[in-house]
C-alpha cells in the first residue's frame, strides 16, 4: 500500500487527497485534514475520482488513420506521423496553417512546453485553450 | 482571484453573480454556506435561476440574461445617490471616476428595473447591502462572461468593488472562479495566442527577444495568434490545415457544433492526444494516448493562484505515455529536442523565464500546501490578495461601460430563451464524470429545464419529449418542469455528447476576451 498527494483532477477549488494504492491500482481515496481547501472533506466528484484510472475505455495504444481508417500503431509510427505531419505543413504554408489546443486539465509543466513547441518548433502563436468555454 | 478561499471565512456579504457555486465549486461554495449559517454573513445572489444557493440568500435578484451591465451600474447609481461610496479610495487609488459616474447616472432605478426586470426597492436594497461593509466580496463565474458583453461585465464588477473600496484589502475584492482545475494554470504557462508564460506580451519584441535567447531559437512568432473559436472559422475558410489538440473536446464544448464538425472534418492532419477516445478524437488522424492525472508528477494551480504539486501515484497505464514526454517527442522529430529527464527540469526552466513564478520550486512545493504567485523570489512567501497597496497598472482604472443587449434576442419565431450550463454530478463534457458509476446513475440523461407556466401552455409534463430549436440546429430533449427557471427562459447542460445542447448555441463572441455566448440564444420549443 502506497499513499501520494494529488491534486483533484475537476474543478479549479483545488483540493488534494492522498490517492491509496495497491499493486499497480487504485484502491481509494483519503482527503488530507490539513489541506486549506479540502480540509478533510471532498465533493461528490473529487471522492470518485480514482474511477476514471483504470476504466477500461482509456485508451492504450496509439492510432494512425490509414486510407480513411482508424489502426493502432506503434508510438514511434504515431509520433513520426504526428511530427512529419506538422512539419509538411509548416513546410508548405507556414506555422500558421497549424493550431495547437493547450488544456486546462494538464499540468503547468506540460503547458508550458506546449506552448513552447507551437512558438518555437512551428513559429506560430496560435495556441490557445478552452478558458473560455 | 484576487483574494484566497480561506478570506471567504471572514467576509461580510457575498455577491455571487454568475456562478452556480454548489455544483461547480462544491468546497468554495461550503466555505459560503458556512459563513452564511454559522456567522450569520450575507449572500446577494444575482442568477436568473433559482439555484441551490437561494435559500440561503438575503436577497435574490432573478434579473433578465445578459442584463448584468445594467444592474451593476444601476448598483452604482444608488450607491452614489446614497453616499455610500468609499471616497478615500476614489481618491487616492483610483482614476477616471468621474466620466464613470456620468454615465451612470442614466442608470436610475426605473431605468434598471425596465432592462433587468427587478423591483426597484430591490436593487436598492441589494446596493445598500453590498455597500454596507469593507468585507464584501464578488464572486463570480461563467455566468459572467460567457456573454458577447463578457469583458465589460467583469470590468462592471470591478467597477464596483472599486467605488466600495473592496478591493485590496482581507476578506473582499472580485473573485472569479475558475472551472477546470488548471485552467489558471494553463493560462499562466502561455498556453494562450497573445501572451509568453507570466502574461509577457507576444507582441512586445523584447519579451520576444528575452525568449528567443533563453529557448535558442533565431527567431519566435511576430504575428498575433488566433483564439480557439477563431481557428475554428480559419479551418473552414482553409487557412488553418492542421490541429494538435491536448486533453479537449471541442466537438462538444464548443459553440455552434454543425460548424465545428464541418471544421474538423475538413482538416487535413487532426492530432488528438488524450485518455478516452471523444467524439472530437473520432476525427482524428493520429490518436496519442496519455497518462493521466494520477500517473505523472505536475503542478496546477487553483483558482486563488495557489500553485500545488501533484504526485505520481501509480505508472502510467501500459501503452500510454505522460503528455510531457509525448511533446518531447514531437518537438525533437520537428527540429527542435526539448531535452527534459523530468517536470521538475521544466519548472527550473519556468522559474527562469516567469517572473511571477520565479520562486515556486518542486522543493519548496514539497513542503506545505502549494504557493500562491506572484512568488518573484525563493525567500518571497507568495501572495494572498491582489492589488493591496497599489493596482498593477498604479492607480485602478473606473471603466466607462453601457449595457449592451446579449446577440440573440427571443422573437415571435423563437420566443424563448436557451441557457446553458453545468449541473453537480458532471464535469464539462462527461468524458470522466459520465464513466464513474456514481456520478453518473445521479445524472445519467439529458435534460431541458422549463417553468411550469410555459410548460402548462405547450401541455408538457416532466419527462415529455420536446424538440427544441434555434437557427442552428435542433434536438430531441425530455422536459423538466421546475420553477427554478423563470419563465421564457430554459437551461440544459453540455455534459451529454448524445445530446450536444452545443448544437443550438451561437457563435456569437465577446469582442475582447473571445468567449461565446453560452448562456443567451433564441430557441423555439414544441411537443414531439
Ligand atoms: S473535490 Fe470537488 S470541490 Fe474539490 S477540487 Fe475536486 S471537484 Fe472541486
Amino acid at each position: 500500500m502506497a499513499e501520494k498527494l494529488v491534486v483533484c483532477p475537476y474543478c479549479g477549488c483545488g483540493c488534494s487527497f492522498y490517492l491509496v494504492t495497491k499493486n499497480g491500482r487504485a484502491t481509494g481515496i483519503i482527503p488530507s485534514n490539513n489541506h486549506p481547501v479540502s480540509r478533510g472533506a471532498l465533493c461528490v466528484k473529487g471522492w470518485n475520482s480514482s474511477e476514471i484510472i483504470n476504466h477500461p475505455d482509456r485508451l492504450d495504444t496509439p492510432m494512425v488513420r490509414d486510407h480513411g481508417i482508424i489502426r493502432p500503431a506503434l508510438w514511434e509510427e504515431a509520433l513520426d506521423m504526428a511530427a512529419n505531419g506538422l512539419l509538411s505543413i509548416k513546410n508548405k504554408y507556414g506555422g500558421d496553417a497549424i493550431g495547437f489546443f493547450a488544456s486546462a486539465k494538464v499540468s503547468n509543466e506540460e503547458n508550458y512546453i506546449f506552448a513552447k513547441m507551437a512558438r518555437a518548433a512551428f513559429n506560430t502563436n496560435n495556441v490557445d485553450h478552452c478558458a473560455r468555454l | 482571484m484576487t483574494n484566497s478561499i480561506d478570506e471567504f471565512e471572514d467576509a461580510s456579504v457575498f455577491m455571487v453573480i454568475g456562478s452556480n457555486t454548489t455544483s461547480n465549486h462544491p468546497l468554495i461554495s461550503s466555505r459560503i454556506i458556512n459563513a452564511v449559517r454559522q456567522r450569520g454573513a450575507k449572500l446577494i445572489l444575482c442568477d436568473p435561476r433559482c439555484i441551490d444557493l437561494a435559500p440561503l440568500s438575503s436577497i435574490h435578484i432573478r434579473h433578465k440574461i445578459g442584463s448584468d451591465v445594467a444592474l451593476i451600474n444601476g448598483f452604482m447609481n444608488i450607491i452614489l445617490n446614497k453616499n455610500l461610496e468609499d471616497k478615500t479610495f476614489i481618491e487616492e487609488r483610483t482614476e477616471n471616476f468621474e466620466k464613470m459616474a456620468e454615465v451612470v447616472e442614466k442608470y436610475t432605478p426605473d431605468y434598471v428595473s425596465g432592462i433587468t426586470g427587478v423591483e426597484p426597492e430591490l436593487l436598492v436594497k441589494a446596493a445598500e447591502l453590498y455597500a454596507s461593509t469593507k468585507r464584501s466580496m464578488i464572486v463570480y463565474a461563467m455566468g459572467i462572461t460567457q456573454h458577447i458583453a463578457g469583458t465589460d461585465n467583469v470590468k462592471s464588477c470591478a467597477n464596483l468593488a472599486m467605488l466600495t473600496g473592496n478591493i485590496g484589502t482581507p476578506s473582499s475584492g472580485v473573485n472569479p472562479l475558475r472551472g477546470q482545475n488548471n485552467v489558471q494554470g494553463a493560462c499562466d504557462m502561455g498556453g494562450l495566442p497573445n501572451v509568453y508564460s507570466g502574461y509577457q506580451p507576444a507582441a512586445d519584441l523584447f519579451v520576444r527577444n528575452k525568449f528567443e535567447k533563453l529557448w535558442g531559437v533565431d527567431k519566435l512568432p511576430e504575428k498575433k495568434g488566433l483564439t480557439v473559436i477563431e481557428m475554428g472559422h480559419e479551418i473552414e475558410k482553409g487557412n488553418i490545415k492542421a490541429l494538435y489538440i491536448m486533453g479537449e473536446n471541442p466537438f462538444i464544448s464548443d459553440p455552434d457544433a454543425k460548424h465545428m464538425h464541418r471544421a474538423l472534418k475538413k482538416l487535413e492532419l487532426l492530432i488528438v492526444q488524450d485518455i478516452f477516445p471523444t467524439p472530437t478524437s473520432e476525427f482524428a488522424h493520429v490518436i496519442l494516448p496519455a497518462a493521466c492525472f494520477a500517473e505523472r508528477d505536475g503542478t496546477y494551480t487553483n483558482t486563488e493562484r495557489r500553485v500545488q504539486l501533484s504526485h505520481q501515484a501509480l505508472p502510467p497505464l501500459k501503452g500510454t505515455l505522460p503528455d510531457w514526454k509525448i511533446i518531447c517527442e514531437i518537438s525533437k522529430r520537428a527540429g527542435f529536442p526539448m531535452d527534459y529527464n523530468d517536470p521538475s527540469e521544466i519548472m527550473d526552466e519556468i522559474n527562469i523565464t516567469t517572473p511571477s513564478y520565479a520562486g515556486i520550486t518542486y522543493e519548496r512545493l514539497e513542503q506545505g500546501w502549494g504557493i500562491p504567485w506572484p512568488c518573484p523570489s525563493k525567500e518571497h512567501p507568495g501572495t494572498k490578495f491582489l492589488h493591496k497597496d497599489k493596482f498593477t497598472r498604479g492607480r485602478g482604472l473606473f471603466h466607462v461601460i453601457e449595457y449592451i443587449p446579449p446577440a440573440e434576442l427571443p422573437d415571435a419565431e423563437y420566443p424563448f430563451t436557451l441557457t446553458t450550463g453545468r449541473i453537480r454530478p458532471h464535469f464539462h463534457t462527461g468524458t470522466m464524470t459520465r464513466r464513474t458509476a456514481i456520478l453518473d446513475r445521479e445524472a445519467p440523461s439529458p435534460f431541458l429545464d422549463i417553468n411550469p407556466e410555459d410548460a402548462k401552455s405547450l401541455r408538457v409534463r416532466t419527462g415529455d419529449k420536446i424538440i427544441v430549436e434555434s437557427r442552428r440546429g435542433s434536438l430531441k430533449l425530455s422536459v423538466n418542469v421546475t420553477s427554478d427557471v423563470p419563465k421564457g427562459v430554459v437551461f440544459s447542460t453540455f455534459h451529454f455528447k448524445e445530446k450536444n445542447i452545443n448544437e443550438l448555441t451561437l457563435c456569437a463572441v465577446d469582442p475582447v476576451a473571445g468567449i461565446p455566448e453560452y448562456k443567451n440564444c433564441a430557441v423555439s420549443i414544441r411537443r414531439s
